[in-house]
């Protein structure tokens, strides 16, 4: 099973690796090097100046992600459970979801700065809705009749927090923070192209005004893994999470 | 604790008295018996289950259980609904105490008692399968299981065995009336099987529907008896019953 996983994987990889390397053969321009020299120069910087950028990037992600969970997931769990929450707070929640939040990174840098915390607050506000509505929907979705046997023994909300609520919106959670993750990622790609000399962001855009495609191609393939890791980490927490899941 | 259930004119009613679905209910389940309640579909019998349960508020009345207004966080009510009500992100063994570990009931024997039920029951082995895992029947018992171990004073099914296949569903009864027998919980059970009704009521309650009102009243002779299950006695009060369901405008 394992084996099966790391195989699908590595061929996908492999998969990639050709097509770019034929594209850069037909084309033959310094801008699409081929991704032999790519890996060779991956290797070669990657302790020496990327891992450093790689850290602040995962350092924003994990800590946007965190603040996301903290909030969203009781805010999302509050309006599954009491409708009455729900009624107050869903205009409020579908009125901000679709704003574009991007859009509003120039107010976030004017108010917290140039600095982590607006970036922060970037991924942050990218996941948080996501988490929020997941919750709130996989709460909703639980038939009435899961609380039943709870509540005729007369279950504390605690009780049923951790029997029902909890585990039923695990799976709905997890699904929307990797939904998320691609966008927040996209996203941190773009604020860290301002206000900061560390970061994968940063990392790319430098190395094309400096016109080294070389680095660049090397930044992107280590954000690409960035990607893998994240979602690896994702997929191995529901896999011991969610096991009643697992066929 | 086994305790009697009482029932004293219960109603129940939606959108402010416009929709009566229960009117005037008067019921008592002595201490350790069986009542089944069956009557056409829309009669109101699972919101009474419901009532009794602690699960939602009459309009009007009352129901005691062991003499005490019902209430969940003092009095132990078994309620199986008709899915069974096992949770799908439990374990069967996590399922089965989930009763005891609600009301923090874990003792010393606690896992003893559950080796032996799960014996009893024919699911050992299955401890830590998940509920989808299982058949129907299997389910059932985990169901059963989680009420009887944690010895609750009273025990209510909905539909507890409809969504069986027949054969499975007289293997559940047969199983249902080995536990019963040995700790005779105080249960009420709602069908619409004028057989379940038969074998495993004491005391049949017939409910008329528009509104829910109890229609008649049975004791049952042939309450518990797998050979006079096949006798022509339980054929002929069995066409009794349906005949009574019919002349109330139903179905069973």
């Amino acid at each position: 099973m394992k084996r099966s996983i790391f195989l699908s994987y590595l061929a996908g990889a492999l998969a990639i690796f050709l097509v770019w390397w034929g594209i850069s053969a037909v084309v033959a321009l310094p801008m699409i090097p081929s991704p032999w020299v790519v890996a060779a120069k991956l290797v070669n910087i990657f302790a020496k100046s990327i891992a450093i950028h790689a850290a602040y990037s995962l350092w924003r992600i994990a800590a946007g992600l965190v603040l996301a969970v903290v909030v969203g997931f009781p805010l999302g769990m509050v309006m599954g459970y009491f409708p009455k929450a729900d009624r107050y707070l869903a205009p409020l929640v579908y009125l901000t979801y679709p704003v574009p939040k991007i859009a509003l990174l120039p107010i976030f840098m004017l108010l917290a700065g140039v600095g982590e915390t607006s970036k922060i607050i970037m991924i942050f506000l990218i996941i948080v809705f996501q988490v929020v509505i997941a919750v709130r929907d996989g709460i909703r979705a639980i038939p009435k009749e899961t609380y039943f046997p709870l509540y005729s023994l007369g279950a504390s909300f605690v009780q049923v927090f951790a029997e029902v609520l909890w585990p039923a919106s695990l799976p709905k959670f997890i699904t929307a923070v990797r939904v998320a993750m691609a966008t927040a990622i996209s996203v941190l790609f773009f604020t860290e192209t301002f206000g900061t000399q560390y970061g994968m962001g940063y990392f790319i855009m430098d190395a094309w005004l400096r016109v080294n495609y070389l680095d660049m191609y090397a930044g992107i393939v280590c954000l690409s893994f960035i990607g893998l890791l994240l979602f690896g980490v994702i997929d191995l927490v529901e896999h011991f999470a969610c096991r009643w899941q697992k066929r | 604790m086994r305790s009697s259930i009482d029932i004293g004119n219960l109603s129940v009613a939606y959108d402010r008295g416009q929709f009566i679905v229960l009117d005037d209910i008067s019921l008592t389940v002595p201490e350790g018996t069986v009542c089944a309640v069956i009557g056409p579909s829309g009669c109101g019998k699972s919101t009474l289950l419901r009532v009794v349960a602690g699960l939602q508020k009459p309009t009007a009345g009352n129901v005691l259980i062991g003499g005490n207004p019902v209430n969940p966080k003092k009095q132990k009510i078994g309620f199986v609904p008709q899915n069974y009500g096992l949770l799908p992100w439990r374990t069967v063994k996590e399922n089965i105490l989930l009763g005891c570990r609600i009301r923090k009931e874990m003792e010393a024997d606690t896992m003893e008692r559950l080796a032996v039920m799960m014996e009893q029951l024919g699911i050992q082995g299955l401890e830590d399968r998940y509920p989808r895992e299982l058949s129907g029947g299997q389910q059932q018992r985990v169901g059963l299981a989680r009420s009887f171990l944690l010895r609750t004073d009273v025990l209510l099914m909905d539909e507890p065995f409809s969504a069986l296949d027949a054969i499975t569903r007289e293997d559940m009864q047969e199983v249902f009336l080995g536990l019963w027998q040995k700790h005779a919980v105080t249960t009420m059970l709602v069908t619409h099987y004028v057989e379940e009704a038969l074998y495993l009521g004491q005391k049949i309650v017939l409910m008329s529907a528009n509104p829910g009102r109890i229609a008649q009243v049975l004791e049952n002779p042939l309450f518990g008896s797998s050979e006079k299950r096949q006798q022509p006695e339980f054929f002929a009060m069995g066409r009794r019953i349906r005949n009574l369901i019919k002349e109330m405008g139903g179905n069973a």
